[in-house]
């Protein structure tokens, strides 16, 4: 026990600052919902699919739950099943073999539904396009509100996109 | 080199990969997997390509490890009758790549007794299309088909399914598990997976033979480092260059920076999975630590696309060299300290010792492989067994646990970022100077060459073949987890179902790179 504690306590708190959320990745003026404000007064809820990625942007996803980006602090959690679940976080060109399992968990989905589309391969296939294996791309498959374009986008750029619906959705 | 016995002989393959290509009939197709079984040669993978064009006929390629590298046996199908020999009678790792074969070519094992239900194809295609034969025009996309996959049924008195996926509860991969338990133990696992399958066979078509390294980066992203160095030995074989000495010293900094990253990160989640969370936030934060580095020193978190045909496209300046390895220092010391919370840790090692078990006799007979493979007495490491510049200098030390459970695949995680601090601070120190990138020549149209890495996992191949034009014919990235997946049924038999996640992060097999 006492080295864990010693550990703690020389780790300190290593969170950083939350990044702004970023206008010009907005893609779908939002039909307007009051109890948006609200998201960020209660937790946000995510649900997130790999719809065919190459696992990259997973990395990401899961760096973003490490402690400098604090995201449970800020009141942002993942959670275990779409009907959860505020927000779809979707990465990968969309595979044909994942097309039906993505429309079914976004149906499962409450309203507002806000969907964000990860990486180059979530905005438009990315690298692997459109083909007889790929939908190339969230928004050939379900409404999309926000995209954030790399490959694969760094933990910050997600939290931005993340942000940026949500500001979407509340304006 | 030879599969021992073998009487063909076999055309060199040019390149670091010490490697031969031999064209066989039906009968010395079958001997041959024989001979590699009888001789303890190694199945390594199995492909198919439409040869049509070219000689009238589809090929069938299958790639052995021996002692000395890498053979490949081809063997041309007559397209009237595409069906070859079954090889998963000899080797059961087979089985699926055969499975993808039939789905994507339409080449069939001519074995009564082979498992004959789709693999790949879910049914976004018709069972009569085959995506990588060069005449396939895709027809408007099927609607989505509900998934009917037979799973093997389990009968008995209080038996009952679990059906998990293919979305699963966390930030993973998707695919499908089908669980037979009685009460919380379970009977038998089956996994169907192909859910992410991205047609990336189909999709090197598109690209050049100098520009194929990035599609081959993505094939499993955890492993980018692996896939576009073997991308480039292949692609460097068949245009016929040697990269510059200081191109590959980086390329394997790369390497053993992705090995650790990917290392950190798993015993982060495995100590968590044993419900520990104290050890994922300590190793997400060296994690992150290390990615922030990457990205400083080479310009991407993953030091994605940095290896390319011919050398590498950047170097980190001297001043981010030495942070390396000043970092490698550093964190080695906090993984050291971790190590000794978790080997004192009661609860953990509770949970670690004897669950996922895989006997190494097993994991010889059904061929595991790489980080789990070493840790069930497979003793296999490329960088030790045929080691190419820097790993011929820098003698690589093989870590192998002969015990086979979670506790022997975290350990070799633990023992292996060790090996691999030592590597980076060597490669930093002894890196000859000079240039990092060789022109590239022209390939011979139907020039094949292949390429082979021991990556964090295991071992990547790839097995390239040009076009007319600089382009790419064919190209078959194989990852490791092929071999794995079945495994994992074995490993999880009568664990209870609770250990599962526990069991399976300790292998962590990628579903992006068998997918494809
Ligand atoms: S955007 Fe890049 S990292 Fe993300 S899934 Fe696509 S290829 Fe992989």
């Amino acid at each position: 026990m006492i080295p864990i504690l010693l550990k703690i306590l020389k780790t300190g708190v290593v969170s950083e600052k939350p990044p702004r959320a970023n206008e010009e990745w907005r893609v779908r003026a939002a039909t307007i919902q009051r109890e948006i404000l609200a998201i960020l007064g209660r937790a946000l809820v995510i649900r997130q699919v790999d719809a065919g990625s190459c696992n990259g942007c997973e990395i990401e996803l899961n760096a973003l739950n490490n402690p400098y980006y604090n995201l449970e602090g800020m009141g942002i959690k993942f959670a275990a099943s779409p009907r959860h679940a505020d927000m779809l976080l979707v990465t990968g060109p969309v595979s044909r073999n994942m097309e039906q399992a993505l429309r079914i968990a976004y149906e499962a989905m409450p309203d507002p539904k806000l969907v964000v589309a990860v990486g180059d391969c979530g905005r438009d296939g990315g690298i692997f396009g459109t083909g007889y294996a790929t939908c190339g791309g969230v928004a050939n498959v379900i409404p999309v509100d926000v995209v954030v374009p790399g490959c694969p986008p760094p933990p910050t750029a997600i939290l931005q996109g993340i942000l940026t619906a949500i500001a979407a959705r509340a304006a | 080199m030879r599969i021992p016995g073998m009487p063909q002989s076999p055309q060199p393959l040019s390149g670091a990969v010490a490697a031969s290509i031999t064209r066989v009939h039906a009968a010395a197709w079958s001997e041959a997997a024989v001979l590699a079984r009888e001789s303890g040669c190694r199945f390594v993978a199995l492909w198919g390509t439409d040869h049509r064009e070219r000689d009238g006929a589809f090929s069938v390629l299958a790639a052995y490890a021996t002692a000395q590298g890498l053979c490949v046996i081809e063997l041309p199908v007559a397209a009237t009758e595409a069906a070859y020999p079954d090889l998963a009678g000899v080797f059961p790792a087979a089985n699926r790549m055969q499975r993808s074969a039939r789905d994507l070519l339409g080449l069939m094992p001519k074995d009564d007794a082979v498992d004959t239900r789709a693999w790949l194809r879910h049914g976004a295609w018709r069972e009569d299309e085959f995506p990588l034969r060069r005449d396939f025009a895709r027809a408007a996309p099927l609607e989505p088909a509900p998934d009917s996959y037979a799973f093997v049924r389990v009968e008995g008195d209080g038996v009952h399914e679990i059906a998990v996926g293919p979305i699963h509860a966390g930030i993973i991969e998707p695919g499908h598990f089908r669980f037979s338990v009685v009460g919380e133990k379970v009977l038998r696992l089956e996994a169907h997976l192909g859910y992410v399958h991205k047609g990336i066979d189909k999709r090197f078509e598109d690209f050049t033979l100098e520009d194929g390294y990035r599609l081959a980066g993505r094939v499993s992203g955890d492993s980018t480092v692996a896939y576009a160095w073997a991308y480039a030995q292949a692609a460097e074989s068949v245009l016929d260059v040697r990269p510059p000495a200081r191109a590959l010293w980086l390329r394997a900094l790369m390497l053993e920076r992705e090995r650790v990253a990917n290392h950190l990160g798993d015993l982060g989640a495995l100590g968590n999975d044993g419900g520990f969370g104290f050890a994922l936030a300590q190793f997400m934060r060296l994690k992150e630590d290390w990615l922030r580095a990457n990205d400083a020193a080479f310009g991407h978190r993953f030091m994605m696309d940095r290896i390319i045909p011919g050398g590498v496209d950047s170097e980190p300046d001297r001043a981010h060299l030495e942070g390396l390895v000043r970092q490698a220092r550093e964190v080695l010391e906090e993984v050291h300290a971790m190590r000794r919370i978790f080997d004192e840790h009661s609860g953990l090692q509770d949970r670690f010792l004897t669950a996922g078990h895989v006997a190494p006799l097993l994991a010889h007979e059904l061929g595991l492989t790489g980080l789990a493979g070493r840790a069930s007495g497979q003793a296999h490491d490329l960088r030790a067994d045929l080691p190419t510049t820097p790993y011929d200098v820098l003698k690589v030390k093989k870590v192998v646990y002969q015990g086979g459970d979670v506790a022997a695949r975290v350990n070799a995680r633990f023992e292996e970022i060790n090996e691999s601090m030592r590597l980076i601070v060597a490669l930093v120190e002894a890196m000859p100077g000079g240039d990092v990138r060789a022109e590239l020549a022209q390939a011979r149209d139907g020039a094949f060459g292949v390429g082979w890495i021991e990556g964090w996992r295991g071992a990547v191949l790839v097995a390239l073949e040009a076009g007319a034009g600089g382009r790419i014919r064919r190209c078959h990235a194989h990852d490791p987890s092929w071999h794995n997946w079945p495994l994992i049924e074995h490993a999880v038999m009568g664990n209870i179902v609770p250990d599962f996640p526990l069991i399976n992060k300790s292998f962590n097999l990628s579903y992006s790179g068998v997918d494809c």
